[in-house]
């Protein structure tokens, strides 16, 4: 155990003292007990990046379970690194917000951060974890934390809801992705990605690679709500803002994005993988930003954009994974520059967005854009932030966003370097989404800050929010300026990053605010003129999203799904499980007639032979005649009194039959018992029903086919095991030793009492529970042996 | 012989089988006893109906008929009738504590699943 699993472990070992704290110490809010920990992970990741600049990988492994080839091993790259230092740092500024954002009193801090250090614990392990097995644990504790956090406020009604439904879809995908985990297993043996990479260029015409590649995808698509599992996202906003800022903007999120630049050099030698992430991608680009325009939500408008923005990094990652298949792979690269780039510049924005929001929410009582606007005057400091993040999120300069956008269109334009007939439309798609992206930014901004202040509309009276609350976001907003202006301040972290998704590559990462006039730049411009026009023009247009038939919305279809699954699988156990034995018996039979007949004969095994036949006696024809005609008249006898005579009537002539085949001790025991039983039934004959209870017609058809198929399997069965002897019987030893080794000359005696005794005895237990059974089954009464009246 | 006992087993076999598939509980434990019947019938002839002297030492004889299927089936016959002897009874209690004999009537009710 080294110091960087200690790292990983740290948060859940925290999360065990912090409901002690919670309860001991009333008097400070917890969260500042737990805000130490990020800061110190920060700085403890933040040593690394010397190192990976260097293009030095630090590896630890700790035993685990060796003989499944599962170690906890821990690898800091630079993919690693970048996203660790996301996790711990905005960590840290979410827990910061936090404590000015939950109120001491009201909430329950300490299952708060409980779920929120589970949750840095997990993801620290996701990003650092080289061993598959142990990526997949901390994945689900990802998603299972998120859950928790989801329903934070568990007495809402829509908070279980979102709860609900985002751990259905990323546990959907966690156990896809568990399966691609275990079919790469199989192709390379062993569960290590460093491994699994050095290995990409054997498994990819192995046949189960394309099954792991979807697999793989479907994992990582749920996680990063990709379209059209994008659904759980919106949902998942019932949680407290800094948890959405956190884990549905910054970091959970993009746990799907990670999985896809962390496997690109297994699987992108394959086109099918650049095929379906760019497709995906764009298109949830598209789709994300169209849905925001329409919300009224604040946090849905960000949960949108999320989406949308998420698409937009996968679409690169796509895009670079192009240059592994056509020349000159430099104008694929850019796009990798671009998605690791625009993966940073996000979440920065996208976190203080989520905390101006959640800031507008605490000081007003609501987010509803309807309600909201005019705020500029009274929440200055909050307006300038939303206006950095919301500028940077257009990608208009200069801020953050621009750059990455900048890059973000010259990859796409590249794109079209394709070997590919419809490559066109991936700029143009590219393009629209960026209006839309630029439309809702707007209505973000301006139609909460500006416009007319309706005081009545609002719950609360608004102020500015308290300093504490506005550090963080203020830290991310300078950021986003800081990295706009200087943007190689951060090469150390992206450049070993991006060499990590694409090592067969050198990057010379060189980006500038000003890159000379070119059709980027041109795209950017059009982007801002038709944005702005139609965002003034919005109440003459919004009328498309009506025409959108809601119908075929995706959450009426999830929600369906759900529902007849879940009527579905009732009215099948309805129809299924009766409770009417009757049913499960012809269910059992007839199973067992066609499993049995198909497979004699599908298998080819009928066999028939007259040999070996021993001759018939006239005698024996009459006993069996009066078999077979007492057993079908049998079935048609109406009354108790018929039925018990017929039945003892068989068991008279197989005792008959045991004296014919020379079996004297059967005859005997069968004469005997058959005699009690028929005692015992015409004892019990005044308590027997006079008139049985007899069958519908058709359910007699039905018994009457079921059971002349059981007739028939039991012949053919008989028939092809009697023609096919395969040895002769043991029997001869027992013949032969029967006197000289146990001292009896009755062979069927001497067998059960001496060779094969334990039969015997288990078989006297059985009679002596039977008749425990019966004695408790009479005697025992629920009313206490109180005689109940006859209904 | 053989083929004439295998199809006997079937006729028992299948009247069983609808003997059990009926409604009326005294008719589904009359259906195991003949089903218990075909079983032994069965085992018999599975083991050969062979002519020999019943496996008794002292007859002297040159062939025996086999023991094996006769212990096994003695063994069968005995649990059979135990178990026969509890269904009669759970079949008796339970019409006289339910009154009726339909085991349509018999099924859990819905309150209960």
């Amino acid at each position: 155990m080294s110091l960087l699993h200690l790292a990983i472990i740290a948060p859940f070992i925290i999360a065990v003292f912090v409901p002690l704290i919670y309860k001991n110490i009333k008097s400070v809010h917890t969260g500042w007990f737990i805000l130490p920990l990020p800061i110190l992970l920060f700085i403890y990741f933040s040593s690394f990046i010397s190192k990976t600049t260097n293009k030095q990988v630090t590896m630890e492994s700790f035993s685990w379970i060796s003989s499944l080839g599962i170690d906890f091993t821990v690898k800091v790259d630079g993919l690693g690194l970048l996203f660790a230092l996301l996790i711990t740092g905005i960590g840290s500024l979410v827990i910061l917000y936090s404590i000015y954002y939950l109120s001491k009193q009201k909430e329950k801090l300490n299952t708060f951060y409980v779920y929120l250090l589970l949750f840095m614990g997990a993801m620290l392990g996701v990003v650092l974890s080289d061993n598959l097995i142990v990526l997949y644990a901390f994945w689900e504790l990802t998603s299972f934390s998120s859950f928790l956090l989801i329903g934070y406020w568990y007495n809402r009604e829509k908070s279980r809801y979102g709860a609900q439904k985002s751990m259905i879809i990323t546990v959907l995908g966690g156990l896809a992705m568990l399966g691609g985990i275990i079919l790469l297993y199989n192709m390379t043996g062993t569960f290590s990605i460093t491994e699994i990479v050095a290995q990409a260029d054997t498994i990819i015409d192995h046949p189960l690679f394309v099954a792991a590649l979807l697999c793989i995808l479907l994992g990582a698509f749920t996680k990063s709500a990709q379209f059209p599992f994008h659904i759980w996202l919106p949902d998942a906003m019932e949680a407290p803002t800094p948890v959405s800022a956190y884990l549905h903007s910054a970091t959970m999120v993009k746990a799907g994005i990670y999985l896809v630049a962390r496997m690109s050099p297994v699987f992108a030698e394959d086109t099918l993988w650049m095929g379906l992430i760019i497709a995906f991608g764009l298109f949830t680009l598209f789709w994300g930003s169209f849905s925001a325009v329409k919300q009224t939500d604040l946090k849905s408008i960000l949960a949108f954009s999320t989406i949308s923005q998420l698409g937009l990094i996968m679409s690169l990652l796509g895009v670079g994974a192009a240059a592994l298949h056509y020349d000159q792979p430099k104008y694929f690269t850019v796009a990798t520059t671009a998605a690791i780039f625009h993966l940073i510049n996000h979440a920065t924005f996208k976190g203080s967005l989520f905390m101006v929001v959640g800031i507008v929410d605490h000081e007003t009582g609501t987010r509803d854009i309807r309600k909201l606007g005019g705020l500029m005057n009274l929440m200055p400091i909050t307006f300038t932030i939303a206006i950095i993040g919301t500028f940077s999120m257009a990608g208009l300069p200069p801020f953050n966003g621009f750059l990455s956008k900048e890059m973000f269109f010259t990859g796409m334009i590249n794109a079209l370097h394709m070997d590919f007939d419809w490559s066109i439309i991936i700029p143009i798609i590219a393009w629209i989404a960026s209006v839309f992206t630029f439309i809702y930014s707007m209505i973000l901004v301006f139609k909460t800050f500006t416009g007319k202040y309706q005081p009545e509309k609002l719950e609360k009276k608004p102020h500015e929010a308290p300093i504490g609350m506005l550090i963080s976001p203020i830290i991310l907003a300078s950021l986003v300026i800081v990295i706009g202006f200087f943007p190689n301040i951060i090469k150390p972290i992206l450049v070993p990053a991006i060499e990590t998704v694409m090592p067969m590559y050198e990057f010379d990462v060189h980006i500038s605010m000003w890159h000379g006039f070119n059709t980027e730049l041109v795209m950017t411009i059009g982007v801002i003129i038709v944005g702005v026009l139609l965002y003034l023009g919005l109440n003459k247009w919004r009328g498309i999203y009506g025409i959108f038939p809601e119908k075929l919305a995706l959450n009426r279809f999830y929600d369906g799904l759900l529902d007849s699954m879940y009527k579905g699988s009732h009215s099948l156990n309805r129809n299924v499980m009766t409770g009417s034995i009757n049913h499960y018996l012809s269910y059992m039979f007839l199973f067992m007639v066609v499993l049995i007949i198909g497979s004699l004969f599908g298998q080819n095994a009928f066999a028939f032979s007259t040999d070996n036949l021993a001759p018939i006696h006239f005698y024996e024809v009459i006993l069996t005649l009066i078999v077979a005609i007492s057993s079908i008249a049998l079935l048609f006898a109406k009354s108790r009194i018929v039925s018990i005579l017929l039945t003892g009537t068989i068991g008279y002539m197989v005792s008959l039959l045991f004296i014919v085949f020379r079996a004297p001790d059967l005859a005997l025991t069968q004469l005997v018992i058959e005699t009690i039983s028929v005692s015992l039934f015409l004892l019990c004959f005044y308590h027997l029903p006079k008139k049985l209870t007899d069958d519908p017609v058709p359910v007699k058809v039905r018994n009457a086919v079921i059971s002349v198929g059981v007739g028939l399997f039991v012949i053919l069965v008989g028939l092809t095991a009697h023609s096919t002897k395969l040895f002769d019987s043991i029997s001869q030893y027992y013949i032969e030793n029967t006197y000289s080794e146990a001292a009896g000359k009755n062979m069927v005696n001497v067998i059960l009492v001496d060779f094969r005794g334990f039969d015997t005895m288990f078989e006297i237990a059985v009679l002596g529970i039977a008749a425990l059974a019966i004695f408790s089954l009479i005697k025992l009464r629920r009313n206490g042996g109180k005689k109940i009246e006859n209904k | 012989m053989e083929i004439l006992m295998i199809i006997i087993a079937g006729i028992l076999f299948m009247s069983a089988t609808y003997l059990m598939l009926s409604r009326s509980v005294v008719r589904i434990i009359l259906g195991t006893t003949v089903l218990s019947h075909g079983v032994h019938l069965l085992l018999l002839t599975m083991g050969g109906l062979k002519r020999g002297a019943p496996p008794l030492i002292g007859e002297e004889a040159s062939a025996y008929s086999d023991p094996l299927p006769q212990a096994l089936i003695l063994t069968a016959i005995v649990i059979s009738f135990g178990v026969t002897a509890l269904f009669l009874v759970l079949g008796y209690r339970s019409y006289k504590e339910l009154g009726t004999d339909n085991m349509e009537k018999l099924r859990g009710n819905d309150g209960n699943d």
